[in-house]
């Protein structure tokens, strides 16, 4: 056997190191999918009248549609009717402060690195922890509070803010958008809302962790932004989930909504469980992710480092209609093993002077298929768009595959749209280089990778950076092509 | 420091080694000259432990181990350096991040501890003089979009941050001019202890008149075919290698 291969087989013999599960008292809803689950979900989250009739309007939607098959991953069905579709950590009043959260719940958290009051203490972040479908905590909600910030759980916004939500809620990504949108509007858990007023600058990150743990329960999360005019916000989310034998379903929406002047920088460290080296087992993550700039000068911009599940199909996308407005895509895509990743962007210029950059980087090693999947869409109305894009693919190995599927649609001639791709193999000179200045296999293959992913790694806040360079060199840990 | 004995190495399925002698002492430095294709390169991979190369016979002692038997991290760690000739770009890494991983990791197979970021920049600092080298070349992307001879010097560079035991210097002065040249020189010679050595690798005799060899050995078709004192060099120089390749092909 050849050192590449031995390393090869190295690599694919690595553990996934988030794997154990917390024994927590589980209230869940019935598995299945009818109209009587949406109601239970509904009713448990106490929520008004207006928040059910769209949960079974986008329900009844949802029966009308079929499940996407255009995108380039392969899964067996997925049965619908098998999944758990509500999970609570059983509590019988809602914690003030983390003393009174459940322990264990807390050690989960720890366990994954996130524990709260380290990061409450340390690092100035205010977490919102989804742990299942019930936020636990969220920390420094008073100190946002006095911005008239408002950073707290889906279902408590539903509750304490619902002219907003009402307002907001699937006017990025309408409730009828595709398959997995529909899905999550019928039966979505809970999530995270935020809410930045006029000419405030957002003075910390704010980050949700999310964490799927109940066996056979889907997670449905919802995330909604909204940052009106002239404001500012960074928001990081990150994931994890245990081992789990049988595939779980991840189907979230995310909607932002920039005003004039605002931006939202808005940012993503995924690292679910993969599937076992067989490919047994893993997240399904169907996710929709959507901003719009609705007004000039806005801007959004999408960090992805995509490690983990093992199907993804995710496509964080711009709506540049306010003039001048600025979209942009970084992402880092890792796929190892039997993982699928179909990902990518969409760009929609609509207003003037409108702009975006997409800067996508995948790794792809072991037997998966990482693809890039972009839209570049120029209205009639937007005079003088501007795009760039750059899909760089690294292969590891020779039985993996790397895909770029670019669709450009320009309807008007002043549009300037430029489109670079490349890709490359980890060279055994570059390698070699490292080995003979005394760098050991792996940390020159974490160093090579970090290099390649510089770009995209650059735009995540300075913490959260750190974090995922950590989290690459542990996902390719022994691989060399 | 160095003993090879009856080495013989070859790429594929063509032999490219033939059987060569060598022993290098503390304090040496040793010009392994020849015309193209005599196996000069070859000789400076094996050693460095290049994985394209298979040794079919013959061993290296390296400071009393058998250096064959090292992995090539392993080598570089115990105190050998190889001044690429074609040396490679790693783009977003940048030369100081690249080195400080490599020095630290050299340190901790040493059982020294880590320098932190204010100690390894002072040494940087140092370092830089010998060389002659620009802070800004070095947070650079290693090598990418170096010229020639900032390459080079970026090499001499890193041996001087390595301080390497026995250092092999590829035809580090292909593709180099007269000043880039000394300055390349002026490096190694202030690297020069009487502990250390130097294997210097060139086509050119040039180099010599600014590393002064204490011995200059001849490979031809694979095998050192003469060796002599510095001399040799400027006999080179003058004469060229074909009376060599003559003297050796008529004897065969």
């Amino acid at each position: 056997m050849s050192k590449d291969n031995q390393i090869l087989e190295e690599f694919t013999q690595s553990d996934y190191k988030y794997g154990f599960e917390s024994n927590i008292e589980q209230e869940s809803a019935p598995k299945g999918l009818n109209e009587d689950t949406v109601r239970f979900i509904s009713a448990k989250k106490n929520e008004p009248e207006w928040m059910l009739e769209w949960r079974l309007k986008a329900y009844h939607h949802w029966l009308t549609l079929k499940e996407p098959t255009w995108h380039n991953v392969s899964f067996p069905q997925v049965d619908y009717q098998d999944i758990i579709y509500y999970a609570a950590p059983k509590q019988k009043v809602s914690p003030k402060s983390l003393d009174e959260v459940d322990p264990e719940l807390l050690d989960t958290f720890k366990r994954l690195g996130i524990s709260l009051e380290e990061q409450k203490r340390l690092t100035g972040v205010a977490v919102d922890a989804v742990f299942d479908s019930v936020s636990v905590a969220t920390t420094f909600k008073d100190k946002l509070a006095k911005l008239g910030i408002i950073f707290c759980s889906f279902s408590e916004a539903v509750q304490e803010h619902p002219e907003l939500v009402k307002k907001h809620i699937g006017s990025v990504v309408p409730p009828g958008d595709n398959y997995y949108a529909a899905l999550n509007s019928a039966v979505f858990s809970d999530g995270s809302f935020c809410y930045i007023p006029k000419g405030v600058r957002c003075p910390m990150e704010l980050s949700t962790y999310f964490r799927i743990n109940a066996a056979n329960s889907g997670q449905f999360e919802r995330t909604l932004i909204v940052a009106e005019e002239g404001s500012y916000v960074s928001y990081l989310e990150g994931c994890t989930a245990p081992m789990r034998d049988e595939n779980q379903l991840h189907a979230a929406v995310v909607e932002l909504y920039a005003a004039k002047d605002a931006e939202i920088k808005y940012s993503t460290v995924q690292n679910w469980y993969p599937g076992d080296k067989n490919g047994k087992g893993g997240i399904y993550n169907f996710v929709t992710k959507r901003g719009i700039c609705a007004g000039d000068n806005s801007k959004i911009s999408w960090t992805q480092v995509e490690t983990g599940s093992a199907v993804t199909w995710k496509y964080p996308s711009c709506i540049l209609k306010g003039d001048n407005s600025i979209g942009e895509f970084y992402s880092v895509a890792v796929t190892n093993n039997h993982q699928q990743a179909d990902t990518g962007t969409k760009m929609i210029h609509i207003g003037k002077n409108t702009r975006s950059r997409i800067v996508s980087k995948g790794v792809s090693a072991g037997v998966s298929q990482n693809s890039y999947r972009g839209l570049v869409k120029v209205m009639k109305r937007a005079d003088n768009a501007r795009n760039f894009s750059q899909c760089d693919s690294l292969l590891m190995g020779d039985q993996c595959g790397a895909h770029t599927f670019p669709y450009i649609e320009s309807d008007n001639s002043s549009a300037q749209i430029e489109h670079e791709a490349t890709t490359s193999k980890i060279g055994e000179d570059q390698i070699f280089y490292c080995l003979q200045r005394g760098i050991g296999e792996e940390d020159a293959v974490a160093l090579i990778v970090n290099g390649y992913c510089k770009e995209v790694l650059n735009q995540l806040p300075m913490e959260f950076a750190v974090e995922a360079q950590k989290l690459l060199a542990l996902t390719l840990e022994g691989s060399v092509g | 420091m160095l003993k090879i004995n009856g080495l013989h190495a070859r790429v594929e399925e063509k032999e490219i080694l033939k059987g060569i002698d060598l022993e290098v002492k503390p304090g040496e430095v040793h010009a392994i000259m020849g015309p193209n294709g005599s196996g000069k390169s070859t000789l400076a991979s094996v050693l460095a432990g290049r994985e394209d190369f298979e040794v079919t016979d013959g061993s290296v002692q390296y400071m009393g181990q058998d250096l064959l038997e090292m992995e090539p991290e392993e080598r570089a760690r115990e105190g050998i350096f190889l001044a690429f000739q074609y040396p490679v770009e790693i783009p977003g890494v940048s030369t100081t991040n690249f080195l400080k991983t490599a020095v630290n990791q050299v340190r901790q197979h040493k059982g020294k501890d880590s320098l932190d970021a204010v100690a390894f920049l002072k040494m940087m600092k140092e370092k830089m003089k010998l060389v002659d080298i620009d802070q800004s070349l070095l947070s650079r992307s290693l090598n990418e979009g170096f010229s020639g001879g900032e390459k080079k010097r970026n090499e001499i560079f890193q041996m001087a941050m390595l301080e390497p035991t026995l250092a092999i210097l590829d035809e580090t002065d292909s593709g180099l001019d007269i000043d880039a040249l000394r300055i390349v020189g002026n490096g190694v010679n202030a690297l020069r202890n009487q502990d250390t050595a130097t294997i210097v690798v060139t086509h050119y005799p040039r180099l010599l008149e600014y590393i002064v060899p204490d011995f200059v050995h001849v490979l031809y078709n694979g095998r050192i075919v003469k060796s002599g004192s510095k001399e040799l060099a400027l006999e080179l120089e003058e004469k060229g290698y074909d009376w060599i390749k003559e003297t050796v092909d008529a004897a065969v």
